[in-house]
């Protein structure tokens, strides 16, 4: 069953703990630069948003893979980089349209989210509930629902 | 290697950088942040300077536990002596720098010297640069700091800057960082803008190494459970501190019209619920899992429109309770308007409430004020006073020199109102009914403060066991201890205990909403040591701890009694003994303090601590906390 990491952008804090807790589960230091989860802040208008792997269905970074090192895992759906492959010429930085591959240049190598092998560390750490793992297939419920929450305030229904 | 962070000496008037090991012994001896700078500013500043010359010497610092997986270690320490009180200054805040500042490979900042011109520190990746600021000067805090991300191309930066308050050197002018993070108490912000150091800017790439990093993160996750658990984390991650006025108004433990009444009566008007209809979403510090503060956009009146963050209960006070008025979009404007000109956020709201006293009282007229009516409720007025101040313009320009140098100015009739201890203005709480707050506010070492000392569960009524409980560890303690916040019994103990926590917490770089302040239920020395043992590998019982703070809490004594301070600086002006509260419950009602009763506490106080009579430091004290060749050495 395909799990992802859902984002709910209006309930994020801004506080990074999610940076924080994959550094030190990716590499055993406290290091947000080397966090695979970014928080994108615009201090002065208060705006925050969390940026990973979006797990795409059909990944840019793959297709420009030359040596076809990053494929989609048939059981997880999640995208993954195999290393033996890689030869490291960033291609797959490049053409990531949410910038969610990154370098790092203490493991020499490209990094990416790998959703922590089915239990993601920063959805475990993130108390504003702003990160959740959710089904894949249900994830757009909740926006369904919140959607006809509104439509319903508007035609006076009971919520 | 967990403890690899440098100390950097900056000397501004030489453009002299040097950058040392911090060694494994001072970390022993006083872990890091309050404590290492209260080390590092008494051993390297010379008694009796101006503290807005260039003699002063300022101490920048990241908590030892900052940017780690301790619960919200995000805080930053300024230190150096005050122009406000001309003691110890010292400010603590959150956000994003400190952080940033481990990453970029430093914890302590020692600034000595003056610029000839404005400057400010960029700080990367080890290295550090003193860059021309004259771009900068004459910008607010929150323009500074997009306009060196802008200049350095990197939107990541945090940056902590002076406003206008700051280079005006108004006496209680504060240090900002992002949108409502202050260090803003005891003007450390006059003492950067004496310097002409406009901000310090840090961005680094640099890992800290954990002693057991997946220890750690477990016992981060348990932590935050433990905190997010407890009622007053839920109640913290709704309202934040707003939260606390309505409780304490309702009591009677909070200051109207500067010292005139303990209860606003019509206070729904200022409570939190008036917060959503401003509030578009909470933001947390680094790793905070509380996210007390809200994001808001004023949605009406003259003020609409403006981005803000907070406010705290302490802004309820200085744009509502203090000054008399009774409309939240002010209360939001005032608390955006002081983060953004640099203002401490309480000094100014109670200066500006002790003005209106006089102006009520006709000590001061229309000819003083510069036409402006300063009547107590004046909404317009109080927000013209803070520009005022900022800028030193007006009447605005007396107030600018905080409770001590604006006494020189006005008539002598002035002085005994101000409500204020060692020169620095107090909360808007009135601790007349407390006599443990009381205690607190007027021996904690930076004057007048509600966070270097006060034990708030105080007024939670909790059951004897329980007091014994936490205040019976990791020292022992079979003194007396009652339930009754308007007792005096064992109130001294209980103040120790906290000063003792909060110093401890200061050295961590974790926030004091994290411990044992507002909540039972929360962290305190066990968590402190198991913290310390797990990040950066230190073996540290929780009575190591304690002794550190107490170490630590020592020194900073002796920075006062060596500027000059005697134990009359232990003392509350005499309208908590002479003006009984109007207003309140029955238990707080009709209170006043009793001189011979707090002399009583203050004594026992002072036995605590190992202080002689006149409060002075003693011989075996020195030699008990391993102080004396410190002091000697000066």
């Amino acid at each position: 069953m395909a799990k992802m990491i859902l984002i709910d952008q209006q309930a994020c804090t801004g506080c990074r703990q999610c940076e924080l807790v994959c550094s030190i589960h990716h590499t055993g230091t406290a290091n947000p630069a080397r966090s695979r989860i970014s928080t994108i802040k615009w201090e002065s208008e208060g705006f925050y948003l969390p940026v990973v792997c979006q797990q795409c269905l059909e990944p840019a970074c793959a297709t420009v893979c030359p040596t076809n090192a990053i494929g989609k895992e048939a059981t997880t759906d999640r995208v993954v980089v195999d290393h033996d492959r890689c030869i490291g010429c960033k291609m797959c930085v490049m053409a990531c349209p949410f910038g969610a591959m990154g370098v790092d240049t203490h493991e020499s190598r490209v990094t990416k989210c790998d959703l922590c092998d089915g239990a993601p560390t920063c959805v475990r750490f993130c108390e504003a509930g702003a990160l959740t793992f959710v089904e894949a297939d249900v994830a757009h419920l909740a926006k369904q629902r919140a959607s006809g929450s509104r439509f319903a305030a508007l035609v006076g229904a009971h919520r | 290697m967990a403890l690899n962070r440098k100390l950097a000496f900056i000397d501004l008037s030489s453009g002299e950088i040097e950058i040392s090991e911090i060694p494994r012994e001072l970390r022993e001896k006083y872990l890091g942040g309050r404590g290492l700078d209260i080390h590092l500013l008494f051993k390297h500043l010379e008694p009796g300077v101006d503290p807005l010359g260039p003699e002063n010497v300022c101490c920048i610092s990241a908590g030892i536990l900052v940017g780690t997986p301790a619960s919200a270690s995000a805080r930053t320490h300024i230190m150096a002596k005050s122009p406000l009180t001309g003691l110890l200054g010292s400010s603590n805040m959150g956000g994003f720098f400190a952080p940033e500042l481990r990453y970029a490979g430093f914890d302590h900042l020692v600034i000595r010297g003056q610029a000839e011109k404005p400057v400010c520190l960029w700080i990367h990746n080890g290295e550090i640069e003193i860059r021309d600021a004259a771009h900068l000067w004459g910008l607010d805090t929150f323009e500074t700091q997009e306009a060196i991300r802008d200049e350095l191309r990197d939107p990541e930066i945090k940056a902590l800057a002076i406003g206008v308050a700051g280079e005006n050197l108004v006496r209680f002018a504060n240090v900002v960082t992002g949108h409502k993070n202050a260090a803003g108490r005891t003007g450390m912000g006059a003492v950067l803008g004496s310097k002409n150091l406009k901000a310090i800017a840090a961005r680094g790439t640099m890992g800290i190494d954990l002693a057991q990093p997946r220890e750690a993160l477990e016992y981060d996750r348990e932590v935050c459970n433990q905190i997010a658990s407890t009622k007053f984390g839920q109640i913290m991650q709704r309202w934040g501190t707003m939260f606390i006025y309505g409780v304490t108004n309702s009591t009677g433990l909070v200051r109207v019209n500067n010292f005139q009444s303990n209860q606003h009566p019509d206070s729904e008007k200022i409570e939190c619920e008036n917060m959503d209809e401003h509030s578009t979403g909470t933001a947390g510090c680094f790793g905070c899992q509380l996210h007390c503060r809200h994001r808001y956009v004023i949605k009406d009146g003259k003020y609409a429109g403006t981005y803000g963050e907070g406010p705290e209960y302490t802004s309820q006070g200085a744009w509502g309770a203090e000054v008399g008025c009774r409309d939240f979009p002010t209360i939001l404007y005032g608390n955006h308007l002081v983060n953004k000109l640099g203002l401490d956020t309480l000094e100014t709201g109670s200066l500006i409430s002790w003005g209106m006293e006089l102006f009520e009282k006709g000590i001061i007229t229309k000819e003083d004020t510069g036409g402006l009516d300063l009547k107590f409720g004046n909404t317009d007025a109080v927000i013209e006073m803070i520009r005022q101040i900022a800028h030193r313009e007006g009447f605005g320009d007396v107030l600018a020199d905080g409770p001590k140098g604006a006494m020189e100015r006005l008539p002598a009739e002035a002085a005994p109102l101000c409500v204020h201890v060692k020169g620095m203005s107090n909360l808007h709480s009135d601790e007349r009914p407390t006599p443990s707050l009381a205690l607190g506010i007027a021996t904690a070492t930076r004057g007048s403060d509600h966070l270097r000392s006060r034990p708030a569960i105080d007024l939670y009524y909790l059951p004897e066991p329980l007091l014994r409980k936490i205040y019976g560890s990791p020292v022992p303690y079979d003194g007396p201890l009652t339930s009754d916040y308007g007792d005096y019994d064992g109130k001294a103990w209980m103040v120790f205990w906290q000063e003792m926590l909060y110093m401890a917490v200061d050295c961590l770089g974790v926030c004091k909403f994290h411990t044992i302040f507002l909540s039972p239920n929360m962290p305190a020395f066990d968590e402190f040591s198991k913290w310390l043992k797990l990040i950066p590998g230190l073996e540290m019982s929780p009575k190591d701890v304690w002794d550190v703070a107490e170490r630590a809490y020592n020194l900073e004594r002796l920075f006062n009694l060596r500027e000059g301070a005697t134990r009359k600086d232990d003392w509350l002006v005499d309208r908590y003994f002479d003006e009984p509260t109007p207003r309140g419950f029955d238990v707080v009602r009709n209170k006043t303090l009793d001189r011979d009763k707090f002399k009583a506490m203050l004594d026992e106080y002072y036995e605590l601590h190992g202080w002689d009579k006149k409060g002075r430091v003693t011989d075996e004290t020195l030699e008990r906390l391993d102080l004396a060749a410190a002091v000697g050495s000066n």
